[in-house]
């Protein structure tokens, strides 16, 4: 059964990745990539790590996927001169993929990585939460750690907003007390003037 | 969670409630009165946190918050050392900061998250701890050299800090991780037993040892991870240098020490011969590059380099009495440093940098007192005898050749008298040279608070050589019950 699921959510995680990178409207490539790391996140879930695979669903694909859409619909992309340098940066590219499928086929062909040098961990029971145990572990043995973490976080808000904001002299602020507290007269100007000859058109 | 864990980290709790409160009251007062209160709470705030530091203070070490971080009186001294200079830092550039719009919350603010990312670094006992405050205080500095957004050479040296010292952090954690990995632990006092526990090849321990060093000394600025230095000190408003020039290297020297001669002790041998070229080439390479500069700003960051590889020549003594004395001539480094930048700020004014060296010819004429004080200061970094710069090169001196070094010593000596020149240039700048060539627009207008500071700062360099003893006692006391 588990084998059936794994091989069930890779198949789709695979193919959604080659779409990724493949599809030509973008907003598609990004629903593609949601698509796939909702398919990691399930893989995750049946290696009995929910709290990591739960996390990913709310970081990647609630926030951060979100805000890559918005970026891809509110941009207006040229996607075919992104294509351009496909051909010239081809052999790099190749290059790459090859050095690096070359390192995970040697580490995972080593036999530090077989079954009999690193067995299976015994599975849990079905009372077992992950993510109870973290939160255990990061509230009191690292809540030190956990709490500068949260300076950290919030300095770096502080920063983006006093590097980032500034008052600029020309722009234009509405000011609703001002205009709720606005008079007739400062809006309005009777004039008086004076009435108008009748046009004598047969003339 | 005992009451003993929240001791432990008072000062930081208190600072760190304290930056927020003050970030919360600048939304709501009336913009006359938020200068003045932010002002005099962070003041307020950096000098209860001294005092926290002392009154709780432990001389044997006591672990808190099940291990991550400690308090002795290493901690207790630098913490002191931290709160007061920023104290420092806070009072000279009022000035400066306020005639460019920088003196705002966000200032003290992170300040004083700074102030806490160095006191949890001083106070580290565990990898974790010693990570998030090393980066609490990166992400301050960096935004304080950002600060002037108008400014372009700021926001390119934020941008080269930014970089490198991103860069910095990931080899510093990626040795920490194979630490982690090799040892099991990532508690520091543990460390040290676990390493040489580990039998097999020696070269993924020499590995993870010259990552965490590499990452280390890029963080203090020694040769040859030095680049950002001087790019950073000169485009930062000097409101910023001044910070960054000082508190950070009395933290930077309690990671070092925590970490190399605590943690990695028992490979010294290993990070003895690793520290001795890089403080050869950081004595050197600070001294004589420093000869070549006409910004004084710059000047001074090459002349922070080149203490670096001094104060790194006490740490490679792997003894108790030279990790004194280079905590001593940190101590020492960071008083005499507060005031060289006290008075270039006191002498900007609002569209005058005074940052040239140029800018200070013939200011014995002009402003004798702010001439007689750099005077002082620069007798001072130089080393010249009635001051306590003198002292503490003396000092580390004296452990070097006890150490059996006695070569290194000679070095040192040789290299700090090329680097006098550019002390005593300043010197000869201000009492000699014709006023006519200086700035049209100095001016030595510092704050009251400030003035009376400075000359404090400027007289300390001679008035307390007759108590440096004690400093050293204090330094030896508080290194002696780490090993």
């Amino acid at each position: 059964m588990e084998s059936i699921l794994f091989y069930l959510f890779a198949t789709v995680l695979v193919v959604s990745a080659a779409m990724v990178v493949t599809i030509r409207n973008p907003v598609k490539a990004a629903l593609f990539l949601v698509l796939s790391f909702f398919s990691a996140a399930c893989i995750w879930m049946t290696l009995e790590a929910e709290f990591l695979s739960i996390a990913l669903v709310l970081v990647y694909v609630g926030a951060v996927m979100v805000l890559f859409l918005f970026v891809v619909m509110m941009l207006d992309i040229d996607v075919e001169s992104m294509r351009e340098g496909f051909a010239r940066n081809l052999p790099v590219g190749a290059l790459v993929a090859g050095v690096m499928v070359v390192e995970f086929a040697v580490v995972m062909m080593s036999d530090r990585f077989d079954s009999q040098s690193l067995p299976r961990p015994a599975g849990h029971g079905p009372d077992y939460s992950n993510t109870k145990e973290l939160g255990l572990v990061l509230y009191t043995d690292y809540v030190f750690a956990f709490e500068v973490a949260g300076l950290i976080l919030l300095v770096a808000i502080v920063a983006a907003i006093v590097l980032t904001m500034r008052r600029r002299p020309n722009t234009r602020y509405q000011s609703p007390s001002e205009q709720v507290k606005v008079n007739k007269s400062e809006r309005l100007r009777i004039v008086s003037m004076p009435a108008e000859k009748r046009l004598d058109i047969d003339n | 969670m005992t009451n003993q864990d929240i001791l432990v980290v008072l000062p930081e709790i208190v600072i760190a409630l304290m930056a927020c409160f003050i970030l919360v009251l600048d939304l709501y007062l009336p913009a006359t009165k938020k200068k003045k209160f932010g002002y005099g709470l962070s003041l307020v705030t950096l000098m209860v946190g001294a005092g926290l530091s002392i009154v709780y203070s432990e001389p044997a070490p006591v672990y808190g918050l099940n291990g991550l971080v400690l308090m002795d009186s290493l901690s207790a001294i630098l913490k002191v050392g931290i709160c007061i200079s920023t104290g420092f830092v806070l009072v000279y550039s009022r000035g400066y900061a306020d005639a460019r719009g920088l003196w705002k919350g966000e200032f003290f603010a992170l300040a004083l998250f700074g102030v806490v990312g160095m006191m949890v670094m001083t106070a580290s006992n565990h990898l974790l701890s010693l990570y998030v405050g090393l980066e609490l205080l990166a992400l301050c500095l960096y935004t304080m050299v950002a600060l002037r957004i108008d400014s372009t050479a700021a926001s390119e040296a934020a941008m080269k800090y930014f970089v490198l010292g991103a860069l910095a952090s990931g080899i510093l954690l990626y040795g920490m991780s194979l630490l982690y990995g090799l040892t099991g632990t990532l508690y520091i006092n543990e460390l040290s037993a676990s390493i040489v526990r580990h039998d097999g090849s020696t070269l993924p321990r020499t590995m993870a040892l010259i990552l965490v060093l590499v990452g280390l000394l890029f963080k203090i600025g020694a040769v040859p991870f030095h680049m950002w230095v001087p790019d950073v000190y000169e485009g930062s408003p000097t409101s910023s240098t001044v910070y960054l020039a000082t508190a950070p290297k009395l933290a930077g020297f309690a990671i070092i020490l925590r970490l190399l001669a605590d943690g990695l002790g028992s490979l010294a041998t290993e990070w003895q011969g690793m520290l001795l070229v890089v403080s050869i080439i950081s004595l050197a390479l600070g001294n004589i590059i420093a000869i070549a500069q006409s910004n004084i700003k710059r000047m001074l960051a090459y002349s922070a380099i080149a203490h670096v590889g001094f104060f790194l020549l006490g740490i490679l003594t792997g003894e108790v009495s030279g990790y004194a004395s280079a905590m001593a001539y940190i101590l020492i480094y960071a008083v005499v440093t507060l005031g060289a930048f006290g008075v270039i700020l006191a002498l900007s004014s609002k569209g005058v940098e005074a940052d040239l060296i140029e800018d200070y010819s013939g200011l014995n004429q002009s402003h004798p007192w702010a001439a007689f004080i750099m005077l002082l200061l620069m007798f001072s970094l130089a080393g010249i005898p009635p001051t306590i710069g003198f002292y503490a090169k003396l000092s580390v001196l004296q452990a070097v050749v006890n150490a059996g070094m006695t070569w290194v010593a000679v070095v040192a000596v040789v290299l700090s008298v090329i680097g006098a020149f550019y002390y005593l240039r300043i010197v000869k700048v201000m009492y000699f040279d014709d006023l006519a060539t200086s700035h049209p627009g100095l001016q030595f207008r510092p704050k009251q608070d400030a003035r009376i500071l400075l000359t404090i700062n400027g007289l300390a360099v001679v008035v307390l050589m007759p108590w440096i003893g004690k400093l050293t006692t204090l330094c030896e006391g508080a290194i002696e019950v780490l090993f």
